[in-house]
């Protein structure tokens, strides 16, 4: 096994003022290795953005982080302001959900380009920064890239913004990509394009990607190892392969029974009941017990841990008995 | 573009034209009697006296006839004469004009700069005491009366301390410089006339300050809010993302986004200036266009009053088509046609 590139223990993120605190994300424990692709999964709210964001210290000083994140040997979560500019955008690039609200709007897609190549390179020159951000764009297939860096993004389409979006994110050689929601904010056939392009890039040049998405049809194709959020935890993760097919959550079947089926005769979509408790109203026990049809007694008192049970590892006391094919 | 500006200001003597007939009808439907400036007190008991003079300033024509010739005079170029000054009203202006010009647009710069820095200042700290200081410095700026802060100011340093000169905008005895501005600062360093540069520039320094201060408020408080909430976009989000030091999201992604909301109420605040800064102009001797406008109201002298109404519209209109170039500059998704 490598050195990992990067190791979350115990990510806890609070929000609140005063004594009334409430955690979006809870305990969270994971490991990427170089070039590996981890995809993490869950509905909006789970808390999955906020640990990201946590971890380069995104968020408003509101925001309490505690636990660690150590990347190549050092803890982003208490790393100085001075530091962790060094880290954002030179080893870890970021892309967000909606590309057209992530760029400025006042300023040419060029100028935030090279901003970001200047703000980690003080001995380029401006125009070999230009040029740099010319073959980025080329690189993410952006057709006539020289005159595409002097418009501004409301002149670019969706798909062409995100496309963009990338060749910032990789402008300065990451070791490290973080994709809030890449693909959320676009047409459907331009979603395809662009994780096909996100898997291309990231391949060829090595780069471990954290897969944020709400869809498991995204991460199906990528990721080599997916985690399952709920309620700020992790619920259940494994291999891509076990968590489609081994699966022992009943929130993850929820998820996986409500992908639409593009073979196969139509059916009636199928949702899973309910909405996500709000940070400021956790239910005690398991906090998906409300919305879950296997729910016993005792998952409304004790939460449960994470644990090997088959392929992967989940966070249900029935995983034993939800063996495959019961029922989601 | 060049069109687009070509257009607007040919519109610009239309709405004057406009603005000029309501101005016109309003001042005629006011009570009152322009006599009063016309004819001296111990003649107004003799009839034939008032008819004459009635007749000489066309005061016994109906109103209708008044209106087109006043339009006429007004199409030609001609303001007409002033009841009080017996002048014209166009040889007033120029004179008063430039007064106020140079007030404003000092008032203005000083108004733009405090405000800005104190909002970027507020934006940055939010919520801390800086801020609270900030905040309050420029919410007294737009609350305290300027006939308050003015008479205070003039008191602490012309009276009190004597670092600034009087009233006026030159000592008495100096002669104004000559210059085509008609501002005296520019026009004395135009001529290389440092002693009267400097007079003139002191004597501005405080009207300016008192006028400025009120504009800070404004500018403070607007700078600052539109900062926060550009602060809330999700571009700043990115722009940390990228390893952008804090000073640079502020000034480099926040900013430019913030000053278009702030360029409108620039625009505005300069137009009304022209005519509004008739509390700064009375308390420091100013002789400009406010105190005209106040004048000519109080003794219904119609030709000045319309005089002061056009200027004053004319300042609208032009700053009204600076504000709209300026918005396309700041913000690329704006296109005029």
């Amino acid at each position: 096994m490598t050195a990992p590139l990067l190791e979350v223990t115990g990510l806890t993120t609070t929000f609140g003022t005063g004594g009334k605190r409430a955690s979006a994300v809870r305990g969270l424990d994971f490991t990427l290795e170089p070039g590996k692709v981890l995809g993490i999964v869950g509905e909006s709210g789970s808390g999955k953005s906020v640990a990201m964001m946590s971890m380069l210290q995104l968020l408003a000083p509101s925001a309490k982080v505690t636990g660690s994140a150590i990347y190549k040997g050092r803890d982003l979560i208490t790393m100085g302001p001075r530091d962790i500019r060094k880290i954002r955008g030179k080893e870890i690039g970021c892309i967000f959900q909606d590309p057209l609200s992530a760029f400025n709007p006042v300023k040419t897609i060029g100028h935030q380009i090279v901003e970001a190549i200047l703000l980690h390179d003080s001995k380029i020159s401006k125009r070999a920064a230009t040029e740099h951000a010319t073959s980025l764009l080329a690189d993410v297939a952006i057709p006539q890239p020289g005159e595409r860096l002097g418009q501004y993004p409301h002149e670019f389409s969706g798909g062409m913004r995100q496309r963009a979006m990338i060749a910032m994110a990789l402008a300065n050689g990451p070791n490290l990509l973080i994709a809030d929601e890449p693909t959320t904010a676009l047409d459907v056939t331009v979603q395809a394009q662009i994780l096909d392009l996100l898997r291309k890039l990231t391949e060829e040049r090595g780069i471990a990607t954290i897969l944020i998405t709400h869809d498991l049809g995204v991460v199906a194709g990528m990721a080599d190892e997916i985690m399952v959020m709920y309620a700020g935890r992790v619920v259940e993760r494994g291999s891509a392969e076990a968590i489609f097919y081994d699966t022992r959550h009943p929130y993850t079947r929820g998820l996986i029974a409500a992908m639409p089926k593009l073979d196969g005769p139509g059916e009636i979509l199928r949702a899973i009941e309910g909405t996500p408790p709000s940070i400021w109203t956790r239910p005690p026990g398991c906090s998906f017990a409300p919305r879950c049809s296997f729910a016993i007694e005792a998952c409304r008192t004790t939460e449960p841990g994470l644990r090997r049970v088959g392929e992967t590892e989940t966070a249900c006391m029935r995983a034993e008995e939800l063996d495959k094919g019961m029922p989601a | 573009m060049l069109k687009y500006i070509l257009r607007r200001i040919l519109t610009i003597p239309l709405l004057l034209l406009g603005v000029a007939s309501v101005a016109f009808m309003l001042s005629q439907m006011t009570k009152g009697d322009p006599l009063a400036a016309l004819v001296p007190e111990r003649m107004m008991s003799d009839p034939a006296v008032v008819a004459a003079i009635k007749a000489q300033w066309g005061l016994d024509e109906p109103l209708p006839v008044r209106y087109v010739y006043y339009m006429g005079n007004l199409l030609r170029g001609d303001m007409g004469t002033s009841f009080t000054t017996r002048r014209p009203v166009s040889t007033d202006i120029a004179e008063r004009l430039p007064a106020t010009l140079e007030l404003v647009v000092a008032a203005m710069i000083v108004g733009t700069v405090v405000g800005m820095g104190i909002g970027l200042v507020s934006a940055r700290f939010r919520n801390t005491a800086i801020d609270g200081a900030g905040r309050g410095f420029a919410l007294l700026g737009s609350s305290v009366p300027i006939f308050w802060s003015g008479l205070i100011l003039l008191y602490i340093f012309s009276v009190r301390l004597k670092w600034t000169p009087g009233t006026g905008r030159l000592d008495a005895r100096t002669q104004p410089p000559e210059g085509i501005t008609g501002f005296y600062t520019i026009d004395a360093a135009l001529a290389a006339d440092w002693p009267v540069f400097v007079q003139a520039l002191s004597h501005l320094l405080l009207p300016a300050l008192v006028l400025g201060w009120s504009v800070t408020g404004i500018v403070a408080r607007l700078v600052r809010s539109s900062l926060l909430e550009s602060l809330g976009q999700d571009y700043i989000r990115t722009a940390r993302a990228k390893g952008a030091p804090e000073h640079r999201v502020l000034l480099g992604h926040a900013l430019p986004n913030a000053l278009i909301p702030v360029l409108t109420v620039l625009g505005f605040t300069f137009a009304y200036l022209i005519t509004g800064a008739v509390l700064t102009e009375a308390i420091f001797s100013w002789p400009g266009i406010g105190s005209y406008a106040v004048s000519s109201a109080r003794s219904l002298d119609y030709p000045a009053i319309g005089g002061v109404t056009i200027v004053g519209a004319t300042a609208f209109l032009l700053a009204n088509l600076v504000t709209d170039l300026a918005y396309a500059w700041a913000n690329p998704r704006i296109k005029l046609q």
